[in-house]
């Protein structure tokens, strides 16, 4: 029977084959907890009966949220998850090596096929390397952790489908920006959001996990891209490349099909307060910001810092503007430091800080006061997402930040050569 | 009982903003709960009060403490056009229940709701307003009073582990 990438990857965990809508109780190939929710799914772990975790060796932990630990409560919540880890066997990354999603994938915790989750919403991320990767809440995530699978609604998939090539300075974060003013906050709720077509396939790693983190700002359970080559490079050496037919068929049923091209595409800027509400930047160039903050799992990787580090080239920042720079991972940091774009951010008057999620969740250092205005790489401009809620957050590309950060309002990377 | 309405897309940030998500005990979560979107909420909410929202209630983060908040303020269900998936689901786990009322918009705040949910409808001042049907599966969690006592109570068979 045809099915979509979706289908087949519950098909063969589950051992029999089943179409979305159904309900399964799919076993689980990986977990993931942070600082945040992780202390909750353990507690929920215990109240079910747990004693011993279905297999450590599939259970990444790690702190990103609140690093190092920025209060009492903090530092507690973290103190209970390390004695967890211990007395579970569970490796834990701690505060070393950067922000949940963005480790879990260059460890290789992932692979084609897999069904993933974590308790983050952007756990979906890891679909770019074309496992089926959702986020759920802390309980769901305690069972999880106990019995080893949970119960899953196999989800319809709308296809993104997607041609032509970028102009210079446009990329994923524009690209993915534009699908979810075209899909709406909530147009793919329950779905996966599969991408697909000649621009996908052409996207590095990075672009690809920039756009499955940003699924579930359209609602979806899980963003995901067929494996290739490409994917298969990214995985040599470090997680498990499979060789299997791991597409959609060609006669798949979708809940919609959706083309894109991307041809003319220009920069793209979410405004505040939704994600949908995304405009051209040349329509809001001018706009004064406070902060810029270039890093997050949605764009902090290398790649990203180096787009950033182009339209900086040997300028200097806005005196106005706070720069706040946070690699995602140390490997990225790693990789910026040894291609002198860390020197070149810290000289132009940026801050660059050790890999975390920094400001984006608003729950640590890097805040913006009432009245104030974030431009930031992360995924979420919600109200009060980055401090006060009488501030607001602008979302764009690395290269978008970087221009705008250089003049201190918001300003179209292509104007700044 | 007292209904707090909503518009569409509340967000998990508006519910408990990122900052408290140190805090994991529901009652002392409930005092920030809503905190800078709606200040009165956490000071005038009583238990078995309504929340009644929009499109979209609670989407964004996975965060548990957004539900917690809720259920430690003593809210006994949220009716919204639709909800967002995680929240959905963090809701049924803990026991919050999240009712999906096309026609949630006719509710105003001096209403009185009574909820008759086996039979689909909610009983809005003398209005009936039709509910959506719980899928069968989230409905056994819900009678068991979440996901915690229900894992108590399925067959090893019925799991994963060996």
């Amino acid at each position: 029977m045809a099915g979509t990438i979706t289908e087949k990857i519950f098909s063969a965990r589950c051992g029999k084959e089943v179409t979305a809508g159904e309900v399964v109780m799919a076993p689980i190939s990986g977990a993931m907890i942070h600082d945040i929710t992780g202390p909750l799914a353990i507690e929920k772990f215990y109240e079910m009966g747990g004693e011993k975790v279905f297999d450590p060796a599939k259970i990444i932990m790690l702190f990103d949220h609140q690093v190092p630990a920025d209060s009492l409560n903090a530092a507690e919540n973290q103190k209970n998850m390390r004695i967890f880890a211990k007395e579970q066997g569970i490796y834990n990354y701690d505060i070393k090596e950067g922000v949940c999603h963005q480790v879990t994938l260059e460890k290789g915790r992932v692979s084609p096929g897999d069904i993933v989750i974590g308790s983050d919403s952007h756990t979906c991320m890891y679909g770019a390397v074309g496992a089926f990767a959702t986020g759920v809440g802390s309980t769901d995530m305690g069972f999880a952790l106990r019995y080893g699978c949970l119960y899953f609604r196999v989800p319809e998939s709308i296809r993104a489908h997607v041609t032509g090539r970028f102009q210079e300075r446009v990329g994923a974060k524009d690209l993915i920006l534009n699908i979810i003013k075209d899909i709406t906050v909530d147009g793919a709720t329950y779905k996966t959001v599969e991408f697909t077509g000649d621009t996908i396939e052409s996207l590095n790693m990075a672009g690809r996990m920039t756009c499955c983190n940003m699924a579930i700002e359209m609602g979806g359970k899980a963003g995901i891209v067929p494996p290739d080559q490409v994917t298969k490079e990214y995985l040599s050496g470090r997680g498990t490349w499979r060789e299997e037919n791991l597409a959609s068929d060609p006669d798949a049923v979708y809940a919609s099909w959706r083309d894109y091209d991307v041809s003319d595409l220009v920069p793209q800027v979410a405004v505040p307060h939704n994600v949908d509400q995304v405009v051209d930047v040349t329509e809001i160039a001018g706009t004064h910001v406070d902060q810029v903050f270039i890093g997050s799992c949605t764009n902090g990787r290398f790649e990203d810092l180096k787009e950033a580090a182009l339209v900086l080239g040997d300028r200097k920042f806005s005196d106005d503007v706070r720069v706040l720079v946070i690699p995602a991972s140390k490997t990225e940091y790693l990789k910026a430091l040894r291609a002198g774009l860390i020197e070149q951010f810290v000289q132009a008057g940026a801050l660059v800080e050790a890999p975390c999620c920094g400001p984006c969740m608003g729950g640590s250092f890097g805040l913006i006061a009432s009245g104030e205005v974030s431009f930031s790489t992360s995924n979420r401009n919600f109200r009060g997402r980055q401090g006060s809620t009488e501030g607001k957050v602008y979302l764009g590309s690395a290269a978008t930040a970087a221009a705008t950060a250089i003049r201190g309002e918001i300003t179209d990377p292509r104007e700044v050569r | 009982m007292k209904i707090w309405k909503f518009g569409d897309n509340i967000d998990t940030d508006a519910i408990i903003p990122g900052r408290f998500l140190t805090i994991n005990d529901p009652a002392e979560l409930a005092t920030h709960a809503f905190e800078g979107i709606r200040d009165e909420f956490s000071k005038e909410v009583k238990k078995g009060d309504i929340i009644v929202a929009g499109r979209n209630f609670g989407c964004g983060s996975s965060r548990e403490h957004a539900p917690l908040a809720l259920t430690g303020a003593g809210i006994q269900m949220v009716v919204a056009q639709s909800f967002a998936r995680i929240f959905y689901r963090n809701s049924i786990n803990v026991g919050l229940l999240p009712v999906i009322c096309p026609r949630a918009s006719e509710i105003s705040e001096t209403d009185q709701v009574v909820p008759h949910l086996d039979e689909g409808y909610l009983d809005v001042s003398g209005k009936k307003l039709p509910t959506e049907p719980v899928p069968e599966f989230l409905r056994r969690i819900i009678d068991a009073g979440g996901l915690v006592a229900y894992a108590k109570t399925i067959r090893s068979e019925d799991l994963c582990i060996k």
